[in-house]
């Protein structure tokens, strides 16, 4: 296992740029997650690492050793590929031995290694089949066993779990997630998938139009976006955005969020739950960001803490998930989406009290989009 | 999917009773592929009734009905005794001669085809698309202009009147060919298959022998039989390059036919034609099902 470093690579199709000066470190044993929306460049970043592409600028290193212009094979990475690329004249066995013999490993130790690899992710019972004789599940296991058998020092997963079915890509995501606690090995992961990316990341490059737009643990870029774009492509419902006006209010600030005539909201800021910089914002707009299970259903006598303040607003739409209701709001204006128990008697067109906590507040500049820290 | 049609229009009006008019256009259909039928096989017949025949039955008699006398002897002749040149050989040392021309010249042109395919679409270089319409276009060249330049070459190459002059022939004229059933058999083919290989470790010739080469049986027959077929019949460059001694099957066919001297023994002919027809026959025989998948799976993406 090793460490990865990228700096600033970057690669342009003629006048064209692919990547913006990525710059991206990866410690031992990390799993770094790159997602984004198709097109965003984090395939061919994933190329250039494998050495499939080659990039126009920067440099890459792995533990230590400069590894820009080595041959994929040279690199000691492996690869677990979207269409899974099963070598299909070869059968199961074959296969998994196939990058050991391409590196003249001695018979032995080759057999050795696929009864090992086999036997850790369960398909020995497979090893004299062809790949068209195996189902989804079984030839992701086999690419899989194949990048484990010669023991390289980074592996890469790109979409792995794209052409699987919803439930057993669940179940295949735990088990990358296990494989990776086990071997402590230091990965990178391609996905489209927010949620796969939350569940499997130790870090995520969230990547967009080529750049990248935050480089940080699940948590941060969940609960601290560096933009809009960060604060809506992570997360399920994605977080509200909507515009407020910031005023002075006593000695600290508040926000109102209004829209057309609908009327408007007033939230005051406790002052431990802003930015310092939120102050030079005074008089104008911003973007405000609460996430869907910031808010609750305030019920009788409850009394604020002191990050929480009460909003009223309308209830629009009610969608039950079974583990907890979707709510859309009327909040001044705004359609306004919050997370609440499933158990709660509301209709839509009612009005109601909630609570927002305020701590899990976050605010964007209207211009730039991005985070006021 | 011209049978499902069918099917789908006789379902539909087979219920409102018009089922007689169309069992008529099927009998219709069925006659005309019948009269086809007849008039394909029809030489074939002649060829094999009358080859079982006695000179005198042929000269005597109808050329459509079956030996009175049924005799081998004409295969016999035209195999191992028939006059060709001027020792009586038979046909027997040219078709060795065949063999020896069709069988290299066939794995080698394959084997270039398929390494030109590899490479023109597994990397991108500058002019490879250029560089395959040049090859595209040597299809289209009539070989009687090569002829000259050809025996120039040959005779440079000290190959002149052998059956290595002649492998040395076919295959460059095979190439164009070949090259164009594996570049597009190539250009379909998964792209992370290789790269996956390249990253395992496999070289330039390791992703062309382990992964390419495995998984191209379709366009590898497909191959093998047009080449196969082409080289095994070609006249040309076998009557204009070789000598006696090298004649290729094709050749000794024709001075066999042709020979000027006594009577034409035309049981001996149809004999020996059909014994030179008879490797290809075999050939599509075998493979003919594998030739029209393979044309169809090359040809999808280009």
């Amino acid at each position: 296992m090793a460490s990865l470093d990228l700096v600033n690579v970057q690669k342009s199709f003629g006048p064209v740029k692919i990547l913006h000066d990525i710059s991206i470190g990866l410690k031992d044993g990390e799993f770094l997650v790159l997602v984004g929306p198709s097109g965003c460049g984090k395939s061919t970043l994933m190329n250039i690492i494998a050495g499939l592409e080659e990039p126009s600028g920067g440099s890459l290193t792995l533990e230590g050793r400069d590894i820009t212009t080595v041959a994929p094979a040279e690199r000691n990475i492996s690869m677990v590929f979207q269409s899974y690329a099963l070598y299909p004249n070869m059968t199961v066995a074959k296969n998994i031995e196939f990058p050991l013999e391409m590196r003249k490993v001695e018979k032995s130790k080759r057999a050795e290694r696929v009864k090992s690899v086999s036997k850790l992710l369960q398909i020995e019972h497979l090893l004299e089949r062809k790949p068209r004789q195996l189902s989804g599940g079984q030839r992701q296991r086999v690419a899989i066993g194949r990048a484990l058998a010669r023991e390289p020092q980074l592996y890469l997963f790109d979409e792995p779990l794209s052409n699987l079915d919803a439930q057993l890509r669940v179940d295949m995501r735990t088990e990358i997630k296990k494989l990776h606690q086990r071997l402590k090995a230091t990965i990178v992961y391609v996905t489209h998938d927010q949620i796969e990316a939350m569940t499997l990341a130790t870090r995520i490059a969230v990547m967009k139009g080529g750049v990248l737009q935050q480089l940080g643990t699940p948590h941060e870029v969940y609960n601290r976006p560096a933009n809009t774009f960060v604060a809506s492509f992570m997360g399920s419902p994605r977080m509200n955005l909507v515009k407020a006006r910031v005023a002075a209010h006593g000695d600290g600030l508040a926000l109102t969020i209004q829209q057309g005539s609908a009327a408007a909201v007033h939230i005051d800021l406790p002052r431990d739950a802003v930015p310092a910089a939120l102050a030079r914002y005074s008089g104008e707009e911003l973007i405000a960001g609460i996430r869907a299970e910031a808010v609750t259903l305030a019920t009788e006598g409850m009394v604020a803490g002191p990050m929480q303040r009460f909003v009223d607003a309308r209830i629009e739409v009610i969608e039950p998930t079974g583990a907890d209701t979707l709510v859309v709001l009327d909040l001044g204006g705004h359609e306004f989406t919050v997370r609440l128990d499933p158990d709660l008697a509301l209709t839509p067109g009612q009005n109601a009290r909630f609570l927002v906590d305020l701590s899990k507040l976050v605010c964007f500049d209207p211009k730039t989009e991005s985070l006021i820290a | 999917m011209a049978n499902a049609h069918t099917h789908a229009i006789v379902h539909v009006h087979g219920a409102s009773g018009i089922q007689p008019r169309l069992d008529l256009a099927r009998i219709a259909l069925y006659a005309v592929l019948f009269a086809c039928a007849v008039v394909f096989l029809m030489p074939v017949y002649v060829m094999v009734v009358n080859s079982f025949k006695p000179l005198d039955e042929i000269r005597s008699g109808n050329l459509m009905s079956l030996p009175i006398d049924w005799t081998v002897a004409p295969w016999l002749s035209a195999w191992s005794t028939a006059q060709i040149g001027v020792e009586p050989t038979g046909l027997r040392p040219f078709f060795i001669n065949s063999f020896l021309l069709v069988i290299p010249a066939v794995v080698l042109s394959t084997l270039i085809g398929a390494l030109n395919g590899y490479i023109l679409t597994q990397f991108k270089f500058r002019g490879a698309n250029l560089m395959f319409a040049a090859m595209l276009f040597s299809v289209f060249i009539p070989f009687q202009i090569v002829l000259i330049p050809m025996a120039k070459t040959l005779g440079f190459l000290g190959l002149a009147g052998t059956v290595k002059g002649l492998i040395f022939v076919n295959t460059v004229y095979g190439i164009g060919f070949t090259t164009l059933f594996f570049r597009n058999y190539y250009a379909a083919f998964p792209a992370e298959l290789i790269r996956s290989a390249r990253m395992d470790g496999a070289g330039f010739f390791g992703v062309m022998l382990r992964i390419l080469l495995p998984n191209s049986t379709p366009i590898i027959v497909v191959t093998v039989i047009w080449q196969f077929t082409n080289i095994w019949n070609e006249f040309l460059f076998g009557a204009s390059f070789s000598d006696f001694s090298s004649y290729p099957l094709t050749v000794a066919l024709n001075n066999l036919v042709n020979s000027s001297t006594g009577v034409k023994e035309y049981n001996v002919h149809f004999a020996g034609a059909f014994i030179a027809a008879l490797p290809t026959l075999i050939v599509y025989m075998v493979s003919g099902k594998y030739f029209v998948r393979g044309l169809m799976a090359g040809s999808v993406k280009g």
